[in-house]
């Protein structure tokens, strides 16, 4: 990831030590030591890291943090502010179990911390990987994409992504994708508090309006063995890699089964969703959570006529077999 | 109307008048710092960002590239648009609790590192612009609306005297003149708005500590006749009792 981030043009790095995100931070370090151009500062908590970065993209310097857990918590106070001032910002957010500090590894329990943590609507762009070529690639989007669209932007992966050993296709590194300007300048008076309740809520409506108009720009999914499948899984991340083992398997068996996997999880793929899931007799849910993913599928296609069915493995992973078992047994 | 003072360049005309309290000692600071950054000639390169709190009602009081952040929050923002672009002169613009409650960490690790940025803390002994509440600063026994009572003694913090421990000293060489110079290391001070060029002398050494690569902190003593409920005359007694609590000049 943080070759990723190099490669994408990325400059600066603020963080503050967290497992299981810590490599990107030791890895940027290393970096640094080759590069002068690139720079690193481990600051002092997880506010410093968000507002850092935040400091560095007023400069117009392409910049990023990473954090999991009870760091994704904190820093939300700087993103809330990113959010208020269309400040690019990009954090990798590496999910721990949930609640608290709790586990060091996996869950998937940061998806509505991630999406929607500050005092706002979520005006925010959040990619969960699904490997590690994805990671390698979507980080490398997202700078782009913050810096095009001025979205706080988010790659959210889990332990079990991070702690990945294996071989990824990288790019020339200078074929940069970031175009990034000074954004604090000469003439440029920022705020982001309101006298009158009327005014900050035409800035909310404005960057709705916004938000909604460029989404389907932004929207990007997945899909494997949907064309004519009647059960379709709805699950993103690492258990969409399960899932799709499963469904070779499933599929074999004769069964008519398909993935569905959202890649942005803000915005939510819903116009490609809205086409491909309204055919399937059932949609089922997988997410190392408690109906997070559910929530935001279920609030945005809340008018689709499909049942629903969810299998919650709060802060627990999903392996092949068992999907293949319990899809088994449906009726 | 020529024989009045006129407002420093780098003042945004248009903001003016300013969103200030009537006695408040924000403005003066302000005033002091519109002056020597038009006197440096260095309004090109000053980015300004304010804390919340009064503070953040300097957001569009110069005409200079502003941003408002985040309580206490100000400190690392400055951090990160300096090491991004180190050309520029950032002024992080705190209140007393922005910079030695919710942000202490901030301003203690910032201090600590030697960043090159100028932080200026306007010290009113108090929360001003959410009613009055207490703060690390407010004085022995002194009466807020949340230590109704008065504050238990011997909690009143000194920011700068709290930061000398740990700021980089300074390394003093002869210059050609004989006069000694500091040449590196942090610079912190307090001045008052009761002796506002003298504040001024201590903003300007503050932004040439910057330039020259190091850490600067000037506290101001000011007043608050809103929330100390002060008439003028007892607002002044009340400042010069303060100057007597914090005590003024370089660290």
């Amino acid at each position: 990831m943080a070759q990723a981030a190099k490669d994408a043009g990325a400059k600066i790095m603020f963080g503050y030590p967290i497992t299981p995100s810590s490599e990107i931070l030791e890895t940027w370090a290393k970096f640094c030591l080759k590069d002068t151009s690139l720079s690193i500062l481990q600051t002092e908590d997880e506010m410093a890291a968000g507002f850092g970065t935040i400091g560095a993209c007023l400069a117009g310097m392409p910049a990023f943090t990473a954090t999991a857990g009870p760091g994704n918590v904190l820093i939300q106070d700087a993103f809330s502010m990113a959010e208020a001032l269309r400040i690019p910002t990009v954090a990798m957010i590496i999910q721990r179990g949930g609640m608290s500090t709790s586990t060091v590894i996996y869950s998937q329990e940061e998806v509505r911390l991630t999406c929607f943590g500050g005092n706002g609507e979520g005006f925010r762009i959040v990619y969960s990987t699904s490997g590690l070529q994805e990671l390698y690639d979507y980080t490398r989007k997202a700078f782009k994409v913050a810096w095009q669209y001025r979205w706080p932007t988010f790659i959210l992966a889990d332990g079990y992504q991070g702690k990945m050993m294996g071989e990824v296709q990288t790019v020339d590194s200078k074929q940069q994708t970031v175009d990034s300007k000074p954004i604090l300048k000469q003439g440029v008076n920022l705020r982001n508090c309101y006298n009158l309740e009327e005014e900050i809520g035409e800035i909310i409506v404005n960057y709705s309006d916004e938000y909604n108009r460029v989404r389907e720009r932004i929207e990007e999914y997945d899909e494997y063995q949907i064309n004519g499948a009647e059960i379709i899984l709805l699950a993103h991340g690492i258990v969409a890699a399960a899932c799709k083992i499963a469904i070779d398997k499933l599929r074999k068996n004769g069964w008519k089964v398909g993935l569905f996997r959202p890649i942005t999880l803000r915005p939510f793929p819903t116009k490609a969703a809205s086409k491909l899931l309204g055919q399937a007799k059932k949609i089922i849910v997988l997410e190392s959570a408690i109906g997070q993913l559910a929530e935001l599928f279920k609030n945005e296609l809340y008018w689709i006529n499909v049942p629903l069915m969810e299998i919650n493995k709060p802060a627990v992973g999903f392996t092949p077999e068992e999907i293949v078992e319990t899809i088994s047994q449906l009726q | 109307m020529d024989k009045l003072p006129r407002f420093p360049k780098c003042y945004k005309i248009e903001s003016k008048p300013h969103k200030f309290c009537p006695g408040c000692g924000h403005p003066i600071v302000l005033k002091m710092l519109g002056q020597v950054i038009d006197e440096m000639g260095i309004g090109q390169q000053v980015v300004f960002l304010v804390d919340i709190g009064c503070s953040l009602l300097a957001w569009d009081f110069y005409n200079l590239p502003t941003s408002q952040t985040h309580h206490g929050r100000t400190v690392p923002t400055a951090v990160g648009f300096k090491m991004a672009d180190p050309g520029k002169i950032v002024i992080a613009y705190v209140g007393d609790g922005g910079a030695y409650a919710i942000g202490l960490q901030h301003t203690l690790t910032s201090c600590l590192r030697n960043d090159p940025i100028t932080t200026i803390v306007v010290n009113n002994t108090l929360y001003a612009m959410t009613g009055g509440q207490s703060a690390p600063t407010t004085i022995d026994k002194q009466i807020t609306t949340t230590t109704p009572g008065g504050k238990s003694e011997f909690t009143t913090l000194r920011g700068p005297e709290l930061l000398k421990s740990i700021a980089k000293p300074q390394v003093y060489f002869e210059s050609s003149r004989n006069k000694v110079l500091p040449k590196a290391g942090s610079y912190l001070a307090r001045g008052s708005t009761n002796s506002p060029l003298v504040l001024k002398q201590y903003l300007k050494k503050a932004l040439e500590t910057q330039i020259k690569g190091n850490f600067s902190l000037v506290e101001a003593i000011s007043a608050c006749p809103v929330n100390w409920r002060t008439n003028a005359e007892q607002t002044i007694k009340r400042m010069i009792e303060l100057e007597k609590i914090f005590k003024l000049g370089e660290l």
